[in-house]
């Protein structure tokens, strides 16, 4: 049995110190306060002095309240029945359902061995062109969605978890408006994926630090499925809200503060979350879609910046448009090679194209004389958006390809699409 | 007796620890828990307190734990069976880690590097009686491809007889493979291998020279415009998504050159796995091997401990130093060096030293000159050159290159290969921007012919910037035809299609024929009616071009294109002079 403390010797912002011996770092501690138990995690050690940061925050602590050591580092339970199920930022049901506590697995495991990864070759298939055509997203790729509040990312997210291929759904909510959690819910109850979804949820009313551990949560349990067979999708939505919580904690814990407050090892952090994500041989994935919103639509903030730098390319949702310059997919040549001839093609030509009707559209707006080339780029811009750029689309890869040849076909000459000439031959519709 | 201590704090990857003797700076230490040992290097000292730097994740620690100290700094091996090999940061042979732990990296395990069961054939190259200094070969081992020579410990100071030497077999890296003597008579036995600490650069050559000789890459616009020399340093900045990661790939694979090192520093592990599991089954064209035979793997990813980052562009660049030594052609990639950097400044931040320009450390400047210094081609004792050359990419925040990380590399680098994210946006790569761009070495093509092409090139872009704000009308047919001369260098020549196997890697024969003819055709002169004539003509030309890249050099084919290219301009300008 562990000791417990009751002497707090001071409380700044979500953080409590004790004096205690015999305490591993990261640490987990319950503390028992007038409003009931909380979970406490050690971050800081110093001869007996021991920080601890307190889950659903320090507001009512007193300082004779009690401080137990469990004698482990944070925990999750692991097993098929919580298929279906709502989880909060510390593991307990946020549903009615009963509380599962048998086969407790660690959270933040050690990373997975380089050199045991293998190349990822399978794409996933989304049925939405802007993924599928020009930016596939692949088994064990990370990506971050950007967007500004407003647009529809959680709608985005909620699509891609129905029509992915995917055996199963990790949803990680952090600081997620009450109304959005039910969002999730109810669009995935009502698309019939509910039951091969976990959730794991802080909405904007519990503690900030509590949606601290809601990224580790959704991975432990995901590479224990994965490692089980499962190819399983992680989505976590905000990270922006991550990123600010630990901030919060590096300044009270007095950090010396890199960039806007945000701690010098932001992109260590986010990048042990990301990197997660995994193809194992012989075994199961994971994949992870994030949004981060970007604060001021401005992408040299440290929270996107960063996460650009982790993930294997990034969506720019704008508009209610995956915009076509900037989102990317890396991983997208280990796939699109194989799928059809003209993939490639199509994907660099039609954006090529787009990037000069932008230019036209532009010379337009500005009332310059349009040439007839101008023209042609006009034409094709107007069709390119109403035809490839929506997101409610849900057809296959190949039907978005001819769609595209039929795009090109009825604004340019075969010439002006500085395509290779043998794909022209082969995939030019006849009208 | 060595050195012991206790945890007194511990903060992230930060310990303090009290001792109970004598410590050096930058010494190693094991912090002991149970079966684990883990590695730590002592950072800074004050009294008998040290601060140390944790090579593992620290979670599970406790105040009163034990630290051993090794006396040692913390150190590389050295010797035969290094190459093709894959690391992490502290030179712990990831594959064989995972035979013998799994999917995930255990902590605190420690693996020998290199295999010491392992016999190698030895032939001698010196006898008795001959002189000998630090760095100086006495014999060699095959090693794949390479004569790998065994040498004279780099910390043999002062001049040396070689007292005997093992007659040629088959030896184990730890047998006694020759006994040195020192100038007062004391006989020293020398094995295949030794230790050398990272941070220390090998200076066991005769002298320096400055880097003349280019280092083809095989991508047109660094060979022909901003080219590199043997030994030489150059940095690839560029926003994330502009394509650094796959300029480092595409240069590891075709840079003509004996040995390339990848330190991946803090970047994604799946870039890593492509590399690793794709070089092996490449060919390298030149040796008719497989590519990994001449690479190793320094792979640190970026959920890996970051303190080992830091370490890891040390191994790296020692490693290549010593395969410099042996006359050999090293090019060193280290992607990114700004992870290293935020290693540098996540330490610092813990030291809590006084924070410069966006809390990097004000050390960090020397830092990296230091690291780019260890790049060059020396002349070895025996007359014979080598060289190692370093690439390094830097991921600025927010792609803006007046952060100090940029700013630092720029001033101690001989290229900067600025990526740029408009170009990588319009899918024009390498995304390398051809006007900010800058080389100080000596490329495969006449600097002169080099520079008017360049002209043309930004006075294009200048014609371009124009016609965004007057129109197309307003601008003269001679000015869009200079236009259209520069999107036509730019969209045949500048961008390479990296993932066609032709055009993937332009050798440096087929550039200098390549850029003779382009050069030719936007020297000339043309005239035109109106702007549409001079746009097709050019279309028709870009058209021609880009089939021309895909097909192999040298080919009947490769031929008919070029004759179709010279037919369409006789054509064309024969048209103009019968109007």
């Amino acid at each position: 049995m562990k000791k417990v403390y009751n002497k707090i010797l001071s409380i700044v912002g979500n953080v409590i110190t004790v004096r205690a011996e015999d305490v591993a770092y990261e640490e987990l501690a319950e503390v028992t306060t007038s409003r009931g138990k909380t979970l406490a995690q050690v971050i800081k050690l110093e001869a007996d002095l021991v920080s601890l940061q307190v889950f659903s925050g320090s507001k009512g602590v007193s300082t004779d309240d009690e401080v137990r050591f469990l004698g482990h580092p944070m925990q999750v339970t692991f097993s098929e029945n919580m298929l279906g199920r709502v989880f909060d930022g510390s593991g307990q049901p946020r549903d009615k359902g009963p509380s599962l506590t048998d086969n407790m697995i660690e959270i933040a495991g050690p990373s997975v061995n380089p050199s045991k990864r293998i190349i990822p070759k399978r794409m996933i298939r989304t049925n939405i062109p802007m993924i599928d055509v020009f930016n596939s997203l692949v088994v064990s790729q990370k990506l971050p969605i950007f967007s500004v509040s407003g647009e529809p990312y959680n709608e985005l997210l909620a699509r891609i978890a129905l029509q992915a291929e995917v055996d199963m759904i990790v949803l990680g909510g952090m600081g997620l408006k009450f109304d959005e959690y039910m969002y999730f819910k109810n669009e995935l109850e009502k698309g019939g994926a509910l039951n091969r979804s976990i959730f794991f949820m802080h909405t904007a009313s519990d503690p900030v630090v509590e949606g601290l551990m809601v990224p580790d949560l959704c991975l432990a349990v995901a590479e224990k499925f994965a490692l089980a067979g499962k190819d399983v999708l992680v989505l976590l939505t905000d990270m922006t809200n991550f990123a600010d919580a630990m901030k919060e904690i590096a300044i009270t814990m007095e950090q010396v503060p890199s960039n806007r407050g945000y701690p010098g090892d932001l992109y260590s952090q986010l990048a042990s979350r990301y990197e997660k994500a995994v193809d194992f041989d012989n075994a199961g994935s994971i994949t992870t879609l994030a949004v981060t919103t970007m604060p001021g639509d401005d992408v040299t903030h440290p929270v996107p910046d960063n996460t650009g730098y982790i993930t294997e390319g990034q969506f720019y949702l704008r508009n209610g448009r995956i915009e076509p310059f900037g989102s990317l997919s890396r991983l997208k040549q280990q796939v699109n090679g194989t799928t059809r001839k003209d993939h490639r093609a199509i994907m660099d030509g039609m954006i090529q194209l787009y990037a000069q009707y932008l230019e036209a559209e532009e010379k337009r707006s500005m009332g310059f004389r349009m040439t007839d080339w101008d023209s042609k780029l006009l034409k094709y811009g107007s069709q390119f958006e109403g035809t490839m750029m929506d997101l409610t689309l849900n057809i296959p890869l190949e039907d978005a390809l001819d769609r595209g040849w039929e795009i090109l076909a009825d604004c340019f000459t075969k010439e002006e699409t500085g395509f290779r000439s043998e794909l022209i031959e082969e995939f030019w519709p006849t009208k | 007796m060595s050195t012991k201590g206790k945890i007194n704090s511990i903060n992230g990857n930060m310990i303090t620890v009290i001792v109970d003797g004598p410590i050096i700076q930058n010494e190693l230490g094991f912090v002991v828990r149970g079966a684990e040992r883990l590695k730590a290097e002592v950072i800074k000292i004050t009294g008998d307190t040290a601060f140390m730097q944790v090579y593992e994740m620290t979670k599970g620690l406790k105040i009163g734990d034990i630290v051993e100290f090794s006396g040692e700094m913390l150190s590389v091996q050295l010797g035969p069976g290094i190459l093709s090999q894959v690391y992490d940061g502290l030179q712990n042979p990831l594959p064989a880690l995972a035979e013998a732990h799994g999917f995930f990296l255990p902590k605190g395990v420690v693996l020998d590097a290199i295999d010491f069961n392992r016999r190698w054939h030895f032939t001698p190259s010196v006898s008795q009686g001959d002189q000998i200094l630090k760095g100086m070969a006495v014999g060699s081992v095959p090693e794949g491809m390479f004569k790998h020579m065994i040498m004279v410990p780099f910390n043999f100071n002062g001049e040396y007889t070689v007292d005997w030497v093992a007659n040629e077999g088959d030896y184990c890296v730890k047998d006694p493979i020759a006994g040195i003597k020192d100038s007062k008579g004391h006989v020293t036995q020398i094995t295949m291998t030794f230790e050398w600490p990272v941070k220390v650069p090998i200076k066991a050559y005769a002298q320096k020279h400055v880097p003349v000789e280019p280092m083809t890459t095989k991508v047109r616009i660094v060979d022909t415009f901003f080219p590199i020399s043997k030994g030489g340093t150059y940095c690839i900045p560029g926003p994330f998504g502009a394509g650094k990661t796959v300029m480092q790939q595409i240069t590891s694979r075709y840079a003509e050159v004996d040995i390339v090192i990848i330190a991946a520093c803090g970047e994604r592990a799946g870039e890593v796995v492509e590399t690793l599991r794709e070089f092996p089954e490449l060919i390298d064209p030149r040796t008719g091997k497989s590519l990994m035979e001449r690479t190793i793997i320094i792979c640190n990813t970026s959920s890996m401990p970051v303190a080992a980052r830091e370490a890891s562009v040390y191994t790296a660049a020692t490693l290549g130093e010593y395969y410099r030594q042996m006359g050999l052609n090293v090019l060193l990639l280290a992607d990114s060096t700004s992870r290293w950097a935020q290693a540098m400044r996540e330490v610092s931040g813990r030291l809590e030293e006084i924070p410069g320009e966006e809390a990097f450390p004000a050390y960090l400047e020397s830092r990296i000159a230091e690291f780019y210094e260890r790049a060059g081609y020396v002349e070895l004792h025996d007359g014979r050159f080598g060289s190692m050359t370093i690439g390094g990419t830097v991921s600025p925040a927010g792609g803006n290159f007046e952060e100090p990380v940029t700013q630092a590399t720029l001033k101690v680098v001989g290229g900067f290969h600025g990526l740029s994210r408009e170009r990588s946006n319009a899918r024009k790569f390498p995304s390398i921007d051809p006007l900010d761009s800058w080389s100080k070495y000596k490329g495969i093509i006449s600097s002169e012919k080099v520079k008017q092409a360049h002209t043309i090139l930004s006075k294009s872009n200048d014609v371009h910037q124009m016609m965004m704000v007057v129109g197309e009308e307003g601008t003269s047919v001679d000015d869009f035809v200079t236009y259209l001369k520069g999107d036509l260098l730019d969209s045949v020549y500048l961008q390479q299609n990296g993932y066609d196997p032709v055009d993937a890697a332009c050798a440096p024969d087929r550039q200098s024929y390549v850029f003779d003819v382009i050069y030719k055709i936007i020297m000339d002169s043309y005239v035109f009616n109106n702007k549409d004539d001079a746009r097709s003509f050019f279309v028709k030309l870009r058209q021609y071009f880009i089939d021309w890249n895909y097909i192999e050099f040298k080919t009947d084919k490769f031929n008919e294109q070029e004759n179709q290219i010279v037919n369409h301009i006789k054509q064309s300008v024969a048209q103009e002079e019968t109007i």
